[in-house]
């Protein structure tokens, strides 16, 4: 195919299909929602789509609320995050220090990028931030290419996760995915909780509103945004570390995930986490009941969501009216 | 970022001369410029080199008519890159089922293009700044996976393929390398000029009003939707023709092409060049072009290098090439006058 090198840049996530299977089986669909066991599998897998996005949405979501930037690159750190996990894994055995070292080490990611280099790109052009985030998408994809080799690379379910699979109403439910839901549950409990009673929370609330009154009280906002960026990072690196044993990792990975988040925080509301949270199990659930009514069109389904979403209220389910 | 900052926005040059004398120097100028393009094959014999030319005729037109809605009239765009993919498949299809002679192809082309943009446009328009980048994302997305998805019509992710036909019409054959060469270059040409010809019309300052501020110009008795959405199907038909030219160029579309990344490109070329001047993008699509062919033969890990590219833009000279140079040489003028 002789498309320009513009296009090596990224590859983008088609799934392979024939060409003879109907791109709508309207059958299907209603033979699983009749059936209790079809209908438990695909919400929990439903589920954990939307709980991984979550993980991912409330991070850009939050990064949105409070430094309002959006911010292009923050796939790459779920994509880290799958790799520091899976790495740490292989060296150490142990699943809760994979864990840590995913979400630890975005953390430190997050802090780094923002301080170096986006916080030189505040009050600029939207733009401007947009093409440095894009830049760093582009390098931290080849950096994964260097460091880990181009190919997919797995990490394994843990062992203590390879137990016999719960039957819930006929339906089969692996473990790992109620610790999945588990984890992004108490995430979204302890943000909405820490923002809205603890003092740091009310504190970085203020910085969102007013910087620069924050500032003149003594507070250091450089301190509040370098930490908000790296929770944000953190979150996405946990997304990805949690993904890890379920999702087979490559470079560009965490590209389709930061579009769907995207989605997610456009139609729940950007800088809501509660819009986050419920944007992101409509999307889930949209996916994995979509893949059965419109298999070729399951990623169309959630565009025309989004679509509809923002036309008849542009700033989201959740969204704030803009000041 | 309906208001763009005041050093980025153009200076309006004291009027040198009548309208007139503007419009025909852009002509002389256009002309000039398809004779020394036109003269290339004589000179030199590479294929590579009229390929070079070919692709960034597609992308110029692309990114030009990107930047009447981000430069002129602060739409950042977001899904500018569906109508290239629209019209290199409206093209692609209504040559390979129908068989018409092109002009015809490329004026249906356009049609087709002028109404799903109005439609589409009349939708987007409504929204402001970063709902407008995601509505238009999102139409993107949707574009692209219908492609996917209606596999008996488009080919689904193969592509358009099995060539696109190329039919003589008037001694014109497309099929010879030198013909689609200088037919590409005549395109870019003719869009560039009635895109130069759009952004200097009064209807182009007005853009620019909408832009600096919208609420001063409804005040005014414009429509602004109105103003949006001609801008808006406008830009769509030039990045349709890019679409074309991509189209035959490549003998096929894919589905790339609608892909958003397109439009991402697009934000890049006009980001690279700079969007106060009407070329900045052209010498952004010409830029990036060189960049991704250099980089390319010498490292597999192109993205690092051209990360760095963009970061040493972004927050090196944090504006465009050209608008660089342009304040270079207003600063300089400044200086030689004493002020």
């Amino acid at each position: 195919m002789t498309v320009s090198a513009v296009f090596v840049s990224f590859s983008a996530p088609y799934q392979a299909h024939d060409n003879e299977s109907a791109s709508v089986d309207l059958d299907a669909l209603a033979g699983c929602l009749s059936s209790s066991a079809c209908l438990v599998t695909q919400t929990t897998s439903g589920l954990i789509i939307g709980m991984l996005l979550f993980l991912v949405a409330v991070g850009l979501t939050l990064i949105f609320g409070v430094l309002k930037v959006v911010n292009f690159s923050h796939g790459a750190f779920y994509m880290f995050g799958a790799y520091f996990a899976m790495t740490a894994y292989h060296l150490t055995e142990s699943f809760a220090l994979a864990m840590l070292a995913g979400a630890a080490g975005t953390a430190i990611l997050g802090l780094i990028f923002e301080r170096v280099f986006m916080s030189r790109v505040y009050g600029a052009d939207v733009l401007m931030q947009l093409l440095v985030c894009y830049a760093f998408v582009l390098i931290f994809d080849d950096v994964v290419r260097i460091i880990w080799g181009p190919e997919f690379k797995s990490m394994g379910m843990p062992s203590a996760f390879q137990v016999m699979p719960l039957f819930i109403a006929g339906g089969v439910v692996p473990p790992y995915y109620l610790l999945l839901i588990g984890v992004a549950l108490v995430v979204a409990i302890v943000l909405g909780i820490g923002l809205s009673r603890s003092r740091i929370g009310k504190v970085v609330r203020a910085a969102a509103h007013n910087p620069g009154m924050v500032s003149a009280l003594g507070i250091n906002t450089g301190l509040i945004y370098g930490g908000v960026f790296a929770l944000g990072g953190m979150l996405a690196g946990l997304a990805g570390a949690l993904a890890a044993p379920v999702r087979s990792l490559t470079p560009g990975m965490g590209f389709s995930v930061l579009i769907e988040s995207f989605i997610v925080t456009v139609i729940g509301g950007m800088g809501s986490i509660l819009g986050a949270l419920i944007g992101a199990l409509l999307l889930g659930l949209i996916r994995s009941f979509g893949s059965l009514g419109f298999p070729l069109f399951t990623e169309g389904l959630m565009y025309l969501f989004m679509v509809i979403v923002l036309v008849s209220k542009p700033t989201g389910l959740f969204g704030k009216e803009a000041a | 970022m309906t208001e763009l900052e005041a050093g980025r926005a153009e200076r309006l040059a004291p009027a040198s001369g009548s309208a007139a004398f503007q419009r025909y120097r852009d002509v002389l100028i256009a002309l000039i410029a398809f004779a020394v393009l036109a003269c290339l094959p004589l000179l030199s014999g590479s294929k590579a080199l009229l390929d070079f030319v070919i692709r960034c005729s597609a992308y110029g037109l692309f990114a030009t008519s990107l930047n009447l809605l981000v430069g002129y009239t602060g739409l950042t765009s977001f899904g500018h890159g569906m109508f290239f993919g629209l019209g290199a498949y409206s093209f692609g299809l209504i040559m390979q089922r129908l068989g018409v002679p092109i002009p015809v192809a490329f004026v249906a082309t356009l049609a087709i293009t002028a109404v799903i943009a109005a439609a589409i446009g009349a939708i987007c328009v409504r929204l402001k700044e970063i709902y407008f980048a995601f509505v238009t994302l999102a139409f993107q997305m949707l574009i692209h996976s219908m492609i996917l998805s209606w596999a008996s019509f488009t080919g689904g992710d193969q592509g358009l393929r099995g060539g696109i036909p190329r039919p003589v019409f008037l001694g014109i054959d497309l099929a010879n390398h030198v013909h689609l060469y200088v037919a590409s270059c005549a395109l870019l040409i003719l869009g560039l000029l009635a895109m130069r010809q759009i952004a200097q019309s009064p209807f182009g300052y007005t853009l620019r009003m909408i832009r600096d501020n919208a609420a001063r110009a409804s005040f005014l008795g414009i429509d602004v939707w109105r103003a949006k959405l001609t801008v808006f199907v406008l830009a769509a038909l030039f990045a349709s023709m890019g679409g074309m030219v991509m189209a035959l160029f490549v003998s096929g579309a894919y589905p790339e092409f609608a892909y958003w990344t397109i439009s991402g490109e697009g934000i890049f070329i006009n980001m690279l060049g700079g969007v106060s001047t009407f070329l900045g993008p052209m010498v952004g699509t010409v830029l990036l072009l060189l960049l991704n062919d250099t980089v390319t033969r010498f490292t597999e890990y192109h993205g690092i290098v051209l990360g760095v590219v963009i970061l040493f833009f972004a927050l090196g000279l944090r504006k465009g090439l050209l608008d660089f140079v342009a304040e270079w040489f207003a600063h300089r003028r400044d200086a030689v006058e004493g002020r």
